[in-house]
């Protein structure tokens, strides 16, 4: 049992990757530490069950990794994809110490694997978990438990008690009351707001109850509210967030990963107009990967299809649900109450358009349309094979932006500009700090392990002073 | 649609599983299965026979149970594989034997041994059968030398007829012909992979048992038994040429060859498979499958009641009690060998069967075959 009467110096609210970098290496500098995970055991760790892999910078090949990846490469590609709303400060600093996180982590118990293929094609950039985030959760709890951090599942945080900036303690829920715990120094790791449907709507308006949430049902913010309601200056647009399409079938919440689909590149994608409403062909598919759940967002009634045809039924990683089969495109159409004759004029201009080429889907081919509005600039190939395939599709959401605003120390900042007396942030809750929109794959793990580290350091330190 | 419910359910597993390849670096099941798209009932029958059971895929799952997806591989493929096994049984009629596979080892072994102490009994005094005989030819004072070879030789050439009768019927269902076998380097390969049992490692860190904590326990256990098992077996064959080559007769002085043979692999022997089942009455019981807990445990008791009459005959094989003690053993052994082609005894065949598909199939894609 975890003796709640004592004050510890530090307390970590969140239960994934950055709450645990943070709890073991405030533990490492000498810490008491507690972590309080919202979610039952089974569910511990956010988002992190689901991901797969973390972008570092390192400057040679490594048994993991195929090739270099500069600081300066990193920098280029967080500035094309975040469209430049980053921060530049923090973000150099994140890139720079992604560079020893890479061996940090595995002396935390996680293990890499070499790239096998298959999935995603990234082995220069991204180092990838053997047995994915799950595993990677494992071997941190078991090694945070070994150094002596407490750790309480089920424990729901129901209020914090901030004075001016200074963290006193948390109210927990322990069945029917509730329990005060004290600490030195909070660190708040607790995710973002994807999985509150309610706040989503704030933003989103009636479209947000057709969004489907990729990871946990837990991750409803509410560390983040009490944050910003306590004087915590907020950073990011409320409505950015990484979103995928995914699956129309998929649940609710939780589908993870096994839920996307990577075959838009190889078809069309249509709203339920029957019309297309973005180039399919823009770019490779994992750079581009995380603009579709933002794309069918837009679309009326949320919804969006990738049709396709027998041609390239076996190019991409096999699904969990099955695509939609017909043998004509009107069929196909039927099949999802589509108009008929709107789909196949859709399908027969852009059949019109295709341009002959040579089809490669690892780089920006010449097959692509000609007077077709949008474009679709690579791999477009005439849909003429039957059978015909459709997946429907719903805008994904794995995490948002909006969050605290913190400084290099991972300490947050007050509305007024000052730095909080002892309160740290790491992961998603500050993802926004350096992810102003977009997404570049394995970033997500980056700003946790990074972060989170750096504020368990820095808690520890406080804490002693 | 699949021949049996629980292929149904492999089937939607490896679907799931083909669309998420978080595991594949864990275990040879998962890279076997990327190699397909759909998948027959011998593709799943062999993918059940290629996993080891080391539980890291479903500690490592984000959709295992109480997932709504409910993944779990090791579980399923364990029912899968057991119930491969009663579909290769040879002949047809003893498939049943795998259902209430601890009832069936039982009675058999209890039989045999009854059979051994009824024969010695009847077909000996009181005077010689606990007498006291010792030198080169004690024990066939009791069993002459030709009964116990013609009658152990012939549970030995059946159990290995059986054996490949079924492993022929398994390489059909996986779809490998017989020519896997003219594959030198995927043979040398599966050997290697087999008697390190490398995929019992959980992708390097250990088999997860009672908790996500994983160990090399099971390894440990398993490398004891198997190799305690290989050790009594040679110390068998040499004991065979002794008599036929340099007509040197058992029982052999302690420092012998066959004596220092089956001494360590009977010591490997009671270790081995006593840690097997403490490990396995520890283990996570989401991880087993429960309704051929017997069959494991039929199989594991068989092979330390081997052990354990083989080393207490040698303790006392100069006194009166090497008599009973001889029947008590012969009996044992009688029956591991008759039971072998149906229990857990044909696992380890399988599996090595599979290793060499796999083996094959990397090569292929490798473009090395």
């Amino acid at each position: 049992m975890v003796d709640l009467s004592r004050k510890f110096d530090c307390l970590v609210i969140g239960g994934g990757n950055a709450a645990l970098c943070a709890a073991i290496s405030a533990r490492r500098a000498g810490a008491s530490v507690l972590v309080l995970e919202g979610a039952p055991k089974f569910y511990r760790g956010g988002n992190t069950r689901h991901t797969r892999n973390m972008r570092c910078a390192h400057d040679a090949a490594t048994d993991i990794l195929t090739g270099p990846y500069t600081e300066q490469e990193f920098w280029e590609d967080l500035q094309l994809v975040t469209e430049g709303q980053t921060d530049e400060e923090l973000a150099r600093h994140m890139i720079r110490e992604s560079k020893d996180i890479l061996g940090w982590v595995v002396e935390q118990g996680v293990r890499w694997q070499p790239s096998l293929g298959g999935t995603l094609s990234l082995g220069r950039t991204n180092s990838f978990f053997l047995g994915g985030g799950r595993a990677m959760l494992n071997a941190l709890y078991l090694t945070a438990e070994r150094l002596g951090v407490d750790i309480l599942y089920d424990a729901e945080v129901l209020d914090l008690d901030i004075d001016n900036g200074m963290f006193l303690s948390a109210d927990l829920k322990q069945g029917d009351g509730r329990v005060s715990v004290r600490a030195a120094t909070l660190v708040a790791a607790a995710g973002g707001f994807e999985a509150n449907i309610e706040w989503l709507k704030q933003y989103w308006g009636e479209a947000a109850d057709n969004f489907l949430i990729r990871g946990t049902p837990y991750n409803r913010g509410s560390i983040l509210k009490m944050l910003l309601n306590k004087g915590v200056q907020q950073v990011g647009d409320p409505t950015q967030c990484h979103a995928v399409a995914i699956d129309a079938r998929a649940p609710k919440f939780d589908g993870g990963i096994i839920t996307r689909h990577d075959s838009v590149v190889f078809g069309i994608v249509v709203n339920k107009n029957a019309m297309r409403f973005y180039d399919e062909g823009e770019d490779i598919w994992p750079k581009r990967y995380a603009i579709w759940g933002r794309l069918v967002a837009a679309q009326p009634g949320q919804i969006a299809y990738i049709v396709f045809d027998a041609s390239v039924r076996n190019s991409f990683m096999p699904t969990l649900f099955p695509p939609i089969e017909a043998g004509s495109i009107a069929e196909l159409a039927g099949k999802f109450g589509l108009d008929a004759a709107a789909l196949e004029k859709t399908i027969a201009d852009f059949n019109a358009a295709v341009r002959p080429g040579t089809f490669d889907h690892t780089i920006l081919d010449d097959c692509r349309t000609e007077g077709l509005t949008p474009p679709k600039t690579h791999w477009a190939q005439r849909i003429e094979t039957p059978p015909y395939y459709a997946y429907p599709v719903r805008p994904g959401i794995t995490f948002t932006y909006l969050g605290t605003r913190v400084n290099k120390q991972a300490r947050m900042l007050m509305k007024d500009g000052r730095p909080a007396a002892n309160m740290f942030a790491a992961g998603e809750i500050m993802a926004g700090n350096v992810l102003g929109k977009g997404y570049a794959a394995g970033i997500g793990m980056t700003i946790g392990s990074v972060f989170g580290r750096i504020a368990g350091r820095e808690a520890a330190q406080n804490a002693r002073n | 649609m699949h021949g049996t419910n629980i292929l149904e359910e492999a089937d939607r597993l490896m679907t799931v599983c083909n669309s998420c390849r978080y595991c594949e670096g864990l275990c040879a099941v998962f890279p076997a299965m990327e190699m397909r798209r759909s998948f027959s009932d011998g593709d799943l029958n062999y993918f059940a026979n290629l996993c080891h059971a080391c539980g890291a895929c479903y500690t490592d799952c984000q959709f295992s149970p109480p997932h709504e997806f409910n993944v779990n591989v090791p579980k399923t493929l364990a029912i899968a594989r057991a119930e491969s096994w009663a579909a290769y049984a040879w002949p047809r009629a003893f498939a049943g034997l795998f259902a209430r596979n601890g009832l069936a080892i039982s009675l058999i072994a209890a039989l045999s041994v009854a059979a051994f102490i009824f024969g010695f009994t009847a077909l000996h005094d009181r005077q010689v059968l606990f007498g006291i005989h010792s030198g080169p030819g004690a024990f066939y004072k009791l069993m002459p030398h030709n009964a116990m070879a013609a009658l152990f030789g012939a549970a030995f050439l059946y159990a290995i007829v059986a054996l490949v009768m079924g492993v022929r019927a398994f390489w059909r269902d996986i779809g490998e012909p017989i020519g896997m076998l003219a594959d030198p380097p995927s043979l040398w390969q599966a050997m290697k992979d087999a008697t390190q049992l490398r995929y019992l490692d959980g992708g390097g860190v250990g088999c997860v048992n009672e908790d996500e904590r994983p160990s090399d326990l099971r390894k440990i256990h398993h490398h004891l038994t198997f190799y305690g098992f290989a050790l009594c077996f040679a110390a068998t064959c040499v004991a065979t040429l002794y008599h036929y080559l340099i007509a040197r007769e058992a029982p052999y002085p302690w420092w012998d060859l066959p004596v220092v043979l089956g001494t360590l692999g009977g010591i490997g022997l009671l270790i081995g498979p006593a840690g097997l089942l403490k490990e396995k009455w520890k283990r996570d019981t989401d991880l087993v499958d429960q309704q051929r807990m017997g069959m494991d445990v039929a199989f594991i008791a068989m092979l330390f009641l081997t052990s354990l009459t083989g080393m207490a005959l040698l303790l006392l094989r100069d006194t009166a009690a090497m008599g009973p003690l001889l029947a008590l053993h012969l009996g044992v052994v009688f029956s591991l060998f008759i039971t072998m082609p149906y229990g857990k005894f044909v696992h380890g065949i399988y599996r090595f069967v599979a290793l060499v598909r796999h083996a094959r199939e990397r090569r292929m894609m490798a473009g090395g075959v």
